[in-house]
């Protein structure tokens, strides 16, 4: 490997043990109390103008005694969320290269347009006419999610992956409903491989989850899969490309014998972002599948949401989308909500009820529609390509010294297994937590399941070949100090440079302390401390 | 393309690398029956910044700004003023551009704001513990119930008239499909409802709102006690946040589970999402609570930390066994709801409900002089319940074609209830202005 081309020359030493200061800050790194550390009574960080006295209608239920809250001024509210934000890692600040999350850059134009005046502030409540360019703008992105999967009908309403998981299960189990058959398909098929969610659903849907395996290649084994498929099977959930990073090659045969079965297809939408512009899931025979508008379409993840997860419907599944349904009725855009309004409309349908108030979330949906406007149809295919070229050029540049899980090449994540560390006393998660001292998060360690010590690399197209070259750089660095086989205790000692150190995650769940009480509190009066005694 | 990186050249050199002429042979797995010979059809090409942003000036000319008016719906979406400090500080890229913080050592910033806001929750609701977030405060409620199901090992649900018609609907929605009972009150329009004699040894909890839907406050320590000898749990729903600064919480009056709509603080109104969900509970439920849950720690040099903790609950470690499939929070909300109250403190927040309170109390004033309008509350927090003279639902366009927006009617959310059709919902929250009543109040006596 070429190091010229990242940005360090090589291995940097380092430095002698820092002493220590008297803050306990170490220069850009400041150590940061918790706000009801720093509160004073008196002090505010707003100015309300003393309210009009009035007689209370409160049923006698006024509020007694203090609630609690610290009083902090402005500034240090200010100060406190910046010292905060760099204890952080995030997109903005470098390679993220978490796989099956899709890190890639979040445009600030989509921050921009999701507030503007007569967007970020309306009401979802008005009255419809006064939120004819909203009803409008939710259709046009809907639009753009149906052409782009080659799907009839798309439920917009999901607050995120997983609720959409629910929103197509429930669709599925209303289908067999009105066919007579729910109680008879009580099946849902899932490879081992699958996201945590996908059973999760099934099983909170009533269904048994039945796993089926994966042949040596990394996808569903097909003869497995026709062998489990039968009268008692309600669906089959697919991720594709699947967990592993790879494109189910069988798709088109898996889907035929599911629809020959009389079960349905889901398709779990996490790693669109690899085929987006390229490939129409609806060309694959998928009857539904949740878009994670935060993957593909650049909303932000914001520490974890919010998500959006409209859910595509093909049309043996359109009728049974859940409420609210934006229509257009002449040149009015109408929201139908409940089956007298569908009625009146004249639209056939039976939707399977409501999952969220409100018609979904509209600031994630304004975001995602910037982000593929921006792009247009030729941006969209670019991303695909470069997402999957970006994950096979490090899957390349590592294949010789790291072990990649399967052969061939991958979609737009490269996965690996923790072979090439057999016997250096360096496990997965020691090398993920080497990488943090590089200056980058780790990918995705131990998932999915079925590869021993599982490393999944998803770069995504929003990397520069030569950030590419030195992420390249730095974990063919990493591994080759692995194998020299005397590196285990450095590697266990890692991270040594961020925030914290390695956490003690038993800890936490043996003793949870999951509020700040004040530590005067005598341990005998404080219930959360006695439980953890 | 402003947003990729890789030029031409680096694709070729990333191909010679890789030992492929084309893009195209990656994909070769694609069958080729599925794969688009060009570009798919009927799309637009890519656009500059300035033409998108235009594109979404025009979707804003469309709509009516509730700032540009006089403004007083509420119905589970409150209007209320966000400090810019509050908006710059969810836009920081550390913040914005982090994902659920997997690798503790480098997301501490998230961390420690998400243990920060499970305490402010804990705080408000009276509660012991708090989750890190749920999607919004309806989807909550559903969680709720199903959690109440788990520590009951019971079916049934016995849900109150005076809860958000919406929640109530999504109640619905999971017990059809995810199989189990639920018993529905009727709206409970004046808010005298009593649930007491309804709580029988199958009801897994029992869920009411406070201040309901139609804005009566009310104390449940009697219905708590009914639900505890029944061995049901309690779930009190709070949609307005902002009025726990004002009223006893649900903790103090035995609430076994609380859950509350975020969006006030922090928020805005966004057209209904994103929005933020509150979740709390008694220590004795921790185990059985949905969503992500933040703990103190230390690390390796012994200084205190925070963790993701209890994972255990969740689907990615327990799969079919899981608590919930749910997977994210509603982090970036949640931050915005933490910094906020972090400004307002224990004075802004109590003075803020305060206001509120003074605000509705003096719409409602003014409103009740009108001919033909009778109030039904004895009790509200900032919203109230009006009945009309005639149905509630042209009452409201024609206020808009006024350019004001002037309450719910509650037939947009309870339909084909005559009951129901002439009671208009108004809400009046610190942003209400005189310039706004009197318009409103005016325009009322017009078109009554």
């Amino acid at each position: 490997m070429d190091r010229s081309q990242g940005r360090s020359g090589g291995i940097v030493s380092g430095t002698a043990t820092a002493p220590a200061t008297f803050t306990g800050n170490r220069a850009l790194q400041i150590e940061e109390p918790l706000i009801f550390e720093m509160g004073q009574p008196g002090r505010c960080g707003v100015d309300l103008p003393e309210p009009p006295k009035v007689k209370d209608r409160l049923n006698g239920l006024r509020r007694s005694g203090d609630i609690g809250l610290p009083g902090l001024s402005e500034p240090q509210v200010v100060q406190h969320y910046t010292r905060l934000s760099q204890k952080n890692y995030a997109i903005d600040m470098g390679v993220y290269p978490l796989g099956s999350c899709t890190m890639k850059h979040n445009p600030r134009i989509n921050e921009k347009v999701a507030r503007l005046p007569g967007i970020g502030d309306l009401h979802p409540l008005q009255p419809v006419s006064t939120v004819q360019g909203a009803l409008e703008l939710i259709d046009r992105l809907a639009h753009w999610l149906k052409t782009l999967t080659g799907m009839p009908a798309v439920a917009m309403s999901p607050a995120a992956g997983a609720h959409g998981e629910m929103c197509g299960m429930m669709a599925i189990s209303a289908a067999l409903e009105a066919r007579g058959e729910r109680a008879q398909r009580k099946v849902v098929l899932a490879p081992e491989s699958a996201h945590g969610t996908n059973p999760a659903t099934a099983a909170a849907l009533g269904f048994t989850v039945k796993p089926i395996p994966a042949n040596d290649r990394g996808r569903v084994d097909l003869a497995a899969l026709k062998a489990a498929l039968g009268p008692d099977v309600a669906a089959i959930m697919l991720t594709n490309p699947n967990t592993c990073g790879l494109f189910e090659s069988e798709i088109v045969e898996i889907s035929k014998a599911v629809h020959a079965a009389g079960a349905f297809f889901y398709c779990d939408g996490a790693n669109f972002n690899a085929i987006v512009g390229r490939v129409r899931p609806g060309d694959l025979g998928v009857d539904c599948m949740h878009i994670n508008l935060h993957k593909t379409f650049s909303t932000p993840h914001g520490g974890g949401g919010p998500g959006a997860g409209p859910v595509v419907l093909s049309a043996a599944l359109a009728p049974y989308a859940p409420y609210p349904w934006i229509v257009k009725d002449g040149d009015k855009w109408r929201v139908a909500e409940d089956d007298g309004a569908l009625k009146s409309l004249g639209i056939e349908g039976t939707p399977l009820g409501r999952l969220k108030a409100f018609h979904g979330q509209m600031g994630m949906f304004t975001r995602a529609l910037a982000y593929i406007m921006s792009h247009g149809a030729d941006g969209l295919k670019q991303v695909a390509e470069d997402a999957v070229l970006s994950a096979n050029y490090v899957m390349a540049a590592l294949k010789d010294t790291m072990s990649p899980a399967f052969e061939g090449p991958c979609m737009h994540e490269a996965l690996f297994d923790d072979s090439f560390l057999k016997d250096t006393g360096v496990s997965t998660l020691d090398f993920a937590k080497a990488m943090i001292d590089e200056g980058y998060h780790p990918m995705t360690m131990y998932f999915p399941l079925v590869v021993h010590g599982a490393m999944l690399i998803e770069p995504t197209e929003s990397v520069a070949k030569e950030d590419l070259d030195q992420f390249i750089g730095a974990l063919r660095s990493l591994t080759a100090r692995a194998k020299t086989g005397t590196a285990a205790e450095a590697f266990k000692a890692a991270p040594l440079y961020s925030p914290r150190r390695r956490l003690d995650e038993t800890l936490a769940a043996r003793k949870p302390i999951l509020r700040w009480k004040p530590s005067n509190n005598p341990p005998e009066t404080d219930p959360l401390k006695q439980a953890a005694e | 393309m402003r947003y990729l990186p890789l030029t031409d050249a680096d694709r070729r050199e990333m191909l010679s690398v890789i030992g492929t002429k084309s893009v195209d042979e990656l994909f070769r797995d694609v069958p080729a029956s599925a794969v688009l010979g060009t570009k798919i059809a009927g799309l637009p090409d890519h656009q500059g910044e300035l033409e998108v942003e235009r594109a979404f000036q025009a979707y804003a000319a469309k709509n009516l700004s509730p700032a540009s008016v006089p403004f007083f719906i509420g119905a589970g979406a409150y209007r209320h003023h966000v400090p810019s400090t509050v908006d710059y500080m969810i836009q920081r890229g550390e913040f914005l551009t982090s994902y659920t913080p997997y690798q503790p050592e480098i997301t501490q910033g998230t961390l420690q704001y998400l243990f920060e806001f499970q305490t402010q929750i804990t705080l408000l609701t009276g509660m012991e513990v708090a989750n890190a977030s749920m999607y919004d405060g309806s989807t909550g409620t559903s969680e709720a119930v199903l959690m109440a199901n788990r520590v009951t090992r019971r079916h049934k649900a016995l849900v109150s008239g005076g809860l958000h018609p919406q929640y109530r609907r999504i109640i619905e929605t999971a017990a059809k499909w995810e199989g189990f009972g639920v018993v529905i009150g009727k709206p409970d329009v004046d808010g005298l409802e009593d649930l007491i004699a309804a709580v029988d040894k199958d009801t897994s909890c029992v869920v009411v709102q406070n201040p309901s839907f139609f804005g009566h406050v009310r104390d449940f320590a009697k219905l708590a006690a009914a639900c505890h000898a029944a061995g049901a749990l309690l779930i009190v729903v709070v949609t307005e946040v902002v009025s726990l600064g004002l009223i006893a919480p649900p903790g103090e009056m035995g609430a076994d589970i609380v859950v509350c709509e975020g969006q006030s603080i922090g928020n805005g109104l966004g057209f209904g999402g994103p929005y933020v969900g509150l979740l709390a509970t008694r220590e004795k439920y921790m185990r059985q609570m949905p969503g992500r849950l933040v703990g103190e720690t230390v690390d390796a040099d012994g200084k205190r930390g925070f963790v993701l903790t209890l994972s255990t609950r969740e689907q990615h470690i327990r799969r079919e066994k899981a608590t919930s499939n749910i997977c994210t929070n509603a982090g970036l909300c949640a931050l915005a709801f933490t910094v906020h109250l972090t400004l307002l403190g224990e004075a802004g927040f109590r003075r803020l409900a305060e206001i509120n309170h003074a605000k509705a109390s003096e719409l409602a004033d003014r409103v009740g002089t009108i001919p033909g309008v009778k109030i039904l509350n004895d009790s509200f927090f900032n919203e109230f319940t009006v009945r009309l003279p005639k149905p509630a639902a042209p009452v409201v366009e024609a206020l808009a074609a006024r350019r004001i927006l002037g309450g719910l009617p509650v037939s947009r959310l309870i339909p084909n209830d005559p009951s129901v059709e002439n009671l208009l919902l108004l809400a009046a929250t610190e942003t209400a202005t005189e310039e706004g009543m009197g318009p409103l109040v005016a325009a009322l006596k017009e078109v009554l």
